[in-house]
């Protein structure tokens, strides 16, 4: 298939209002202007589109038991994890809780691994022994199974404060933990203020030039030797907190159709390149289509692929040790444990 | 931690709460309220202070839920005087375990099974009646044999049943014995049939390292009943790893039937 339209028809790049920043602490936050290159645009849309079709695919494997156990789906947040890693280095230290499939994505695992690791293969990026919710690569530590939204969180401000570390404290405000909203759960919902000596923005989080230009500005601030920052940004999950979550006990139907047609992340990107000339409706299609391809190759592969060899059960207990023998479910079944 | 604190501090004022941790596995974000101010403010007070109080949860392993979801605590808990630990496997040890971890005055840690919440039981008229409880510190035997002694806790009380069924095929009688409590432990139970028997197998789903089985095996060596055995106890535990993800690692890092009926042709030389 080919656009039909030539790539010079289309302007280079173009200027966008966006929303601005509450701020706390601050006396200046990001700008309500961001310019968008349409390379950029392309890719963004890409990737969105990219991990919003992986999700629904791991919903279908899920569906047919394909894959087990937890799976914390992040279909509608898309803008969230594309935005930071748009404005942060590679060489950058991220860290996140269960729902992390987009932040493994854009932190460079492809989206083969990230299937086999949910179908639990040898393929999969932690070999299948880590599952959903437990994928890491380079500076990326997880993928972890306990939430912050407990006394650590404060402990850890404090000692960022103290020291000044170049540390972003992100709170993808969902507006649900699991299936209590944030106004009965929390005593505040201003979330960028409860760092409370440590300045806070609140950051809308379906726009991604939005996050782009607040992770931009807080990248900044903090390289610059000024400490940490608290950043919220307001998103939106349309599955349930997991797979077991129907996720309309406790919210409607009607509320998650009104967030998926005025603030999807990806049609709101869609919108704006059609409307500045960055790009034409069939090339985003041929976008999607492509993007289809990848998905369907990789849960291809997810589900073929092999289990991990039972001889490895014992690996990776530690790390640069010597080979030891692991004790199976009973004395006289032994495992080689190899690093 | 914080919720687990409010619910000891409501203990200690004079309520009787349960303290539901959706697992165990998060227990150990609140570990310091349930051993530093639960189970040993008695002994600390010489007796003024009681926490009357049960925390209770799914433990152990469920179904591919991997490492950071499946740990057995009840090694942990088990080691600490001051808690009483309890593990149902039937419907009527549910019930009745529970009543009585509320109505004792102590720190009660209930462990329970995810995996059994959906397993239907049957349950006598008695089990049924509205004060139906089951003494804490009291095991029970599931099945009378005559071979061998198995011993077990929780989900693989099951795998020990359908263990027995396959070997009394083939002539062999296990006698399954339910702990229903790890501690305090109804060692005298295991003993006496251990004197009948000969033969010990414990099966557990926790770690082999300092586990339920290891207390056992050396409880056993202290009493009386060493002197019964024909052949030294044999563990059957979980795989000393953090739970796999994948389906294939995981069914083989808990006990199964066949690895209970492995055993116990070790145990009995056959």
């Amino acid at each position: 298939m080919v656009a039909s339209r030539n790539y010079g028809d289309f302007a280079s790049e173009a200027t966008f209002d966006i929303k601005p920043c509450d701020l706390h602490r601050l006396e200046k936050g990001p700008g309500t202007t961001a310019v968008m290159t349409r390379e950029e645009g392309l890719q963004y849309y890409k990737t969105m589109q990219t991990i919003r079709r992986m999700e629904l695919k791991s919903d279908q494997l899920y569906k047919q038991k394909i894959i087990r156990g937890f799976c914390h789906l992040y279909d509608g947040q898309e803008a969230c994890c594309v935005g930071i890693e748009a404005a942060i280095k590679p060489t950058d230290h991220v860290i996140t809780a269960y729902r992390a499939h987009g932040f493994t994505y854009t932190r460079g695992v492809s989206v083969r691994e990230i299937l086999a690791e949910l179908t639990g293969r040898k393929g999969g990026c932690a070999k299948g022994k880590g599952g959903s919710m437990h994928m890491y690569t380079k500076n990326f530590y997880g993928g972890n199974g306990i939430v912050g939204a407990q006394g650590q969180i404060f402990e850890t401000y404090n000692m960022a404060a103290l020291w000044k570390l170049p540390c972003i404290f992100v709170c993808e405000n969902n507006r649900y933990g699991m299936g209590t909203s944030v106004e009965r759960a929390a005593a505040s919902t201003d979330y960028y203020k409860r760092g409370y000596f440590i300045p806070g923005l609140r950051v809308d989080g379906m726009d991604i030039l939005c996050v782009r230009e607040a992770v931009k500005f807080a990248a900044e601030y903090c390289r610059s030797g000024n400490g940490p920052l608290v950043m919220e940004l307001q998103t939106y999950r349309y599955h349930g907190h997991s797979m077991s979550d129907p996720g309309i006990s406790y919210r409607t139907r009607e509320e998650i159709q009104e967030v998926r047609s005025k603030s999807d992340p990806i049609t709101l990107l869609k919108d704006r390149m059609v409307n500045n000339n960055l790009a034409s409706v069939e090339e985003l299609k041929e976008i999607d289509v492509a993007v289809r391809k990848e998905i369907e190759e990789a849960a291809q592969f997810a589900t073929t692929d092999p289990e991990p060899p039972l001889e490895e059960l014992g690996h990776h207990i530690y790390f640069n040790e010597p080979p030891f023998e692991v004790r199976g479910p009973n004395q006289w079944i032994k495992y080689k444990s190899v690093s | 931690m914080g919720f687990a604190g409010i619910a000891v501090g409501a203990a200690m004022a004079g309520l009787r709460p349960v303290c539901e941790f959706m697992t165990f596995n998060f227990s150990m974000q609140a570990i310091d309220q349930v051993i530093n101010s639960a189970a040993k403010s008695c002994y600390m007070s010489a007796g003024s202070i009681s926490v009357p109080i049960v925390f209770r949860g799914p433990n152990g392993a469920s179904a591919g839920v991997a490492a950071q979801h499946s740990q057995c605590f009840a090694a942990w808990y088990g080691h600490c005087p001051g808690l009483k630990v309890v593990s149902p496997w039937s419907a009527e040890d549910a019930k009745g375990l529970l009543k009585s971890s509320i109505r004792d005055d102590n720190p009660v840690v209930m462990l329970e099974s995810e995996l059994l919440y959906g397993v239907p039981f049957e349950m006598s008229e008695q089990a049924q009646s509205k004060d139906f409880v089951i003494p804490i510190g009291k095991a029970k035997i599931e099945r009378p044999g005559t071979h061998v002694t198995l011993v077990a806790h929780s989900r693989p009380v099951g795998h020990c049943m359908e263990a027995a069924t396959v070997l009394s095929k083939e002539g062999v009688e296990c006698e399954v014995i339910n702990l229903r409590t790890i501690r305090p432990m109804d060692i005298e139970t295991v003993e006496a049939s251990v004197v009948k028997t000969n033969h010990l197998v414990t099966v557990e789903g926790g770690w082999p390292q300092f586990g339920v089985g290891a207390e056992i095996c050396a409880r056993i060596m202290e009493g009386p009943a060493f002197n019964y055995l024909d052949a030294p106890a044999v563990r059957v535990t979980g795989a000393d790893v953090p739970m796999p993800y994948a389906k294939i690692l995981e069914d083989n890092s808990i006990p199964q039937v066949k690895d209970i009926v492995f055993a116990v042709k070790k145990a009995l030389n056959i």
